[in-house]
């Protein structure tokens, strides 16, 4: 039980609170980082295997672009079914492998991409399927080739709607980084377990939840206005 | 400039098959501008299309520039579309761009480096009348405005020859003439040939030197549009000076003269008013200048049935006049 009228409690507070929102910022940041790195390409290459894509012969082959086509299907649609929690717990081996620990915020980074990944890449491809289908026929119309099609067309067309997607991308992010929170990953959503729960300080717990609503609709205003400053429309 | 020798293309198989081009064949000389009319449906889009090969014919040859383009790599080809503009019925603006942009983007995509081209892009907006707008976003500008960017883009790189898809179709009437003439004048300018389809005869009436009609995938008729005046039951001519349906002869001798060249400013019908003594009706004209010479068509209606006319009919013949029966009888 935490006492408030203790006279350390306030500063108490404050750096339990600026070490959880730095680390959240922190496993959500880098893990954003990852999820678009790895995510745009993976949209950009689901969309253009299609059948009368971009890519519909990836490396000259119809086939390969199918097979390439189902199995990113597959695996952004497995990634995406499968709860938080388990995946987190389930590939504990593979954290380890890759960052060399399982514990902390830095670990927590492994699990929080690969389910940002897959949900991101299906927001790039709904995006990317969003651009008029005349643009990319000018394109070719111009002789430009699919690397450049894909660079100053498809992409730069398909922002506004991307960074959309990529704000509610980070919203679920911000989501399980709490979650993560609970296994030793850190962050606001350990200061809400720790103090809030196991202690039963509703200070704390208030706390968490307003920084949390903060960062969260903070964002959501920059992507917005981001957005419609991207895409020229009429105001 | 183009030639396509018996070009086909279906799209889907079996049952639900589509011939869009059967065994289609076009010639398009240097310099001229060549309309291809049809209906929706025709297989016109698709007839432009193969033209810089967005549509790959399933048979046939492609020759462009004198460069066989239906049996071309990817390499080769995307070589060739850069010296092939083409502009589209929506324009085909990317919104992320401002219009210097999009010009430039033709540009960038052939590898001209950034001073010069933003140099050949503001020379080119500046031919299109649009230098004013160069910084200003698709959303901004009207649509005469948008295919003016359009042109622009398709013109950056230099090409010989532009594909016109339904460029004025999304645009009004007035709008349309400035764009027509427009490209008129840059293709007279630059020595650029112009193929164009279209669903409009106006669109072919005012700039084109030769015209194709496209019906269910074939060629019905082609050729100069003077040519095609002066033929005897020419869909086309038919289409280009529409009369109307042919009122109930009552007695009456109704037909249609076709004026080309010299004859259409010498006072034919005073004339054959005065010589033969009737009282001609004009029940309809329609006359145009096409390709720099006046022509056009009349429909006149002479008393009396096809034998009392046949001294009149006789002479407007021997004037070098194409006369056609429409009502009354034989001739």
């Amino acid at each position: 039980m935490i006492d408030p009228s203790s006279p350390t409690f306030w500063t108490e507070l404050w750096q339990v609170l600026l070490s959880g929102t730095g680390q959240t910022l922190y496993m959500v940041g880098v893990a954003l980082l990852v999820t678009v790195i790895i995510g745009l390409p993976l949209g950009v290459l689901l969309v253009g295997t299609e059948k009368g894509g971009l890519f519909e012969r990836l490396f000259g082959s119809r086939l390969v672009a199918w097979v390439v086509n189902r199995v990113l299907d597959f695996v952004v649609n497995l990634g995406r079914s499968i709860p938080f929690i388990i995946l987190m717990i389930a590939i504990i081996p593979f954290t380890r492998l890759v960052v060399g620990t399982s514990i902390g915020s830095t670990a927590a980074i492994v699990p929080l991409a690969l389910v940002a990944i897959p949900f991101f890449a299906r927001m790039v491809e709904i995006s990317l399927k969003e651009v008029d289908g005349g643009l990319t026929e000018a394109a070719h119309s111009l002789g430009a080739t699919r690397w450049q099609i894909v660079r100053k067309v498809l992409i730069p067309e398909a922002l506004p709607g991307m960074v959309l997607g990529l704000s509610t991308t980070v919203t679920s992010i911000i989501n399980f980084s709490a979650m993560v929170g609970t296994l030793a990953g850190g962050g606001l959503g350990d200061v809400a377990v720790r103090y809030g729960y196991q202690r039963y300080s509703t200070i704390h717990m208030v706390a968490v939840i307003v920084i949390i609503y903060l960062i969260v609709q903070g964002l959501a205003v920059v992507a917005t206005s981001l957005s419609r400053r991207l895409s020229h429309a009429p105001r | 400039m183009i030639s396509l020798s018996h070009i086909t293309k279906t799209f889907g198989s079996g049952d639900s098959a589509v011939h869009a081009l059967d065994d289609v064949s076009l010639n398009v000389a240097d310099g001229q501008i060549f309309g291809v009319v049809g209906q929706s449906g025709a297989g016109k889009s698709t007839l432009i299309r193969t033209v810089n090969m967005l549509e790959r014919p399933d048979s046939g040859l492609v020759t462009v520039a004198g460069q066989e383009l239906s049996g071309a790599g990817e390499a080769e080809l995307r070589a060739a579309r850069q010296r092939i503009g083409m502009i589209f019925q929506h324009f085909n603006l990317l919104s992320s761009r401002t219009v210097l942009g999009n010009v430039e983007l033709a540009l960038e995509v052939i590898g001209v480096d950034s001073r010069q081209r933003k140099a050949r892009a503001s020379e080119i907006l500046d031919l299109v009348g649009l230098t004013s707008k160069s910084s200003a976003y698709p959303s901004q500008l009207s649509g005469g405005q948008k295919q003016r960017v359009g042109i622009a883009r398709a013109l950056a790189g230099k090409p010989r020859l532009l594909l016109s898809d339904e460029a004025t179709s999304a645009l009004d009437p007035e709008t349309t003439r400035s764009i027509l003439e427009l490209v008129k004048t840059i293709s007279t300018e630059l020595g650029l040939t112009v193929l164009l389809i279209t669903h409009e005869m106006d669109v072919v009436k005012t700039i084109c030197d030769s015209a194709a009609l496209l019906e269910n995938g074939r060629i019905v008729e082609q050729g100069p549009l003077v040519q095609l005046i002066s033929t005897p039951g020419s869909r086309l001519a038919l289409d280009l000076f529409p009369l109307g349906a042919v009122p109930p002869p009552a007695g009456n001798t109704i037909i249609d003269i076709t004026f080309s060249g010299g004859s259409a400013d010498r006072p034919v019908i005073a004339q054959l008013s005065r010589t033969h003594g009737i009282d001609v009706v004009i029940l309809g004209a329609a006359i145009e200048t096409i390709s720099g010479n006046q022509a056009g068509r009349t429909r006149l209606q002479l008393p009396g049935s096809v034998e009392n006319n046949t001294a009149a009919l006789e002479d407007l013949r021997s004037q070098g006049l194409l006369v056609e029966l429409v009502g009354g009888g034989k001739s």
